[in-house]
């Protein structure tokens, strides 16, 4: 293509187009992009498992003299755990490439924006997942619990899915605010409630070995969360920066 | 300077007539709305002592729900409009709808729980609805926080649309959740919810005294939005003028 043919097209076009299978090489870029990133600098898992380390133990020596059997607190432990370590994680998301000044560069990928969003909100699942398995495995010794049970992967799975789906778009909302750090777990948590509560009734559910039956409704909360979130930050996410 | 211009404005428009109307009738109605439900509605047939005097703060409790629940259905529609017509005036609306929502939400909440400790022994229970109320305060208190953070006006009114949008969609999967838990709220229309502890039958002067209640907070809703949308459009116009002579 000639340099005469390639300016003719306007910018906006060149971003669009292209096909499923381009539209997701595009998210898988933007993901690869943002996990090469954190193979280099390491200031987003890190930060992410040793805050969660942390935090279980403090629960566990919370909680250590007045509760008597640990599964009555550890599906709130979990997901207490699993939400607030998560914040540190999204707030690097979009706050970090308004740190570096790379915001613009990322704006000005070849890529529409919606690709953007879901390479997001992939990386962001990846390293939020990493940082459940740490947690599932520091409470597996300090609460001597086994939750590696399927039913309850799967509602970490469903429940952390729902959470960077919401977390990212909030994440980019709150990337140039003036109290970012702050405000996106303030904008976050209360949006947060239904997967909080379905998730700690799966993990109990999982943990007192309840049959799939008992916990379906539980499920179709989580899946229904996920759905309608994902489809409306969808739509939302291009209007965020539509004047940069 | 070129969408605003500064024209003296002598003597009362009609906007100014609705806004002194529609207060001295907010006034009004809820002076008599506090003296229906004291003394016009007859006291609850079927419950005794503190249970019944206490009852009678349900035509509060209910104004204020009512009021709560305006608030954030009309904020839906000023964001969902703001970000199909990008007039700031539609964000105004929503701001407005849900600062008087806000304080709605929380009289609802407060007016609960003085009833509850007679009713229920308790000040506060895990209920799905005190659960959902509470968590949809927070949920738009967060909306208002985070305007405050963005400096650009329109970038503002932008982003705290889509946040309200979400923000709405969560508060009926809030519901669904802590439904699913045991309720023991009375559910007053309706079905008809056999754990409810509290509940009370209603004749006809309580539904009439319901119905006033309603009406009037719908009346004190509508005052306290529109005098808070025209305070914030003046306070754009004066942002605006500043600009101009900076």
């Amino acid at each position: 293509m000639s340099l005469d043919t390639d300016l003719r097209v306007p910018p906006v076009a060149m971003r669009l187009g292209g096909g499923t299978t381009a539209y997701l090489r595009k998210v898988g870029a933007i993901c690869v992009k943002d996990l090469r990133a954190e193979l280099r600098g390491r200031e987003v898992l890190s930060t992410m498992t040793a805050f969660s380390v942390l935090a279980v133990l403090i629960f566990g020596m919370g909680f250590d003299l007045r509760v008597p059997r640990s599964e009555m607190i550890a599906p709130g432990v979990l997901w207490v755990v699993i939400l607030f370590a998560g914040v540190l994680g999204l707030n690097r998301s979009f706050g970090a490439e308004v740190d570096r000044g790379t915001l613009p560069a990322l704006l000005l990928a070849p890529v529409e924006r919606s690709a953007i969003y879901f390479g997001k909100v992939l990386a962001n699942l990846l390293f939020t997942l990493a940082t459940t398995l740490v947690i599932l495995a520091v409470m597996f010794f300090i609460f001597d619990l086994n939750m590696f049970h399927p039913y309850n992967l799967l509602a970490v799975f469903l429940g952390v899915l729902g959470y960077v789906g919401v977390g990212t778009i909030f994440a980019a909302l709150t990337a140039n605010n003036r109290a970012r750090e702050t405000m996106l777990p303030i904008l976050l948590l209360p949006v947060m409630a239904p997967v909080f509560v379905a998730g700690v009734a799966l993990t109990a559910g999982a943990i007192d070995g309840k049959s799939f039956d008992n916990l379906r409704q539980w499920f179709g909360i989580l899946a229904a969360f996920d759905a309608i979130f994902i489809v409306v930050a969808y739509l939302l996410f291009d209007l965020i920066w539509e004047d940069a | 300077m070129s969408s605003t211009t500064l024209k003296s404005r002598g003597g009362w428009r009609g906007l100014d007539i609705l806004q002194l109307v529609l207060g001295l009738l907010a006034m009004a109605a809820m002076t008599f709305v506090m003296w229906a439900s004291l003394y016009l509605a007859p006291a609850a047939s079927n419950l005794a002592g503190d249970e019944q005097l206490a009852q009678r703060i349900f035509y509060i409790h209910m104004g204020c729900n009512i009021g709560a629940l305006a608030g954030f259905l009309v904020s839906i529609v000023g964001s969902i409009a703001y970000l199909i017509t990008r007039n700031l005036s539609w964000d105004r609306v929503t701001q407005a709808a849900i600062e008087v929502g806000v304080i709605c939400g929380m009289g609802t909440i407060l007016t609960g729980m003085f009833w509850a400790k007679p009713t229920w022994n308790t000040y506060w229970t895990w209920d799905p609805r005190l659960t959902t109320s509470t968590i949809t305060v927070l949920v738009y208190l967060a909306y208002l926080l985070f305007r405050n953070g963005i400096d650009d006006r329109r970038t503002r009114a932008r982003f705290s649309s889509i946040y309200a949008i979400l923000a709405f969609l969560s508060v009926p999967l809030t519901f669904y959740s802590a439904r699913l838990f045991r309720s023991i709220h009375p559910v007053v229309y309706g079905s008809e919810n056999a754990e409810a502890q509290g509940d009370f039958a209603v004749g006809a002067t309580m539904s009439q005294v319901i119905t006033y209640s309603i009406v009037a907070f719908c009346v004190l809703f509508s005052a306290l939005v529109i005098l808070r949308w025209r305070q914030l459009g003046t306070e754009d116009t004066v942002a605006e003028l500043r600009e101009g002579v900076e």
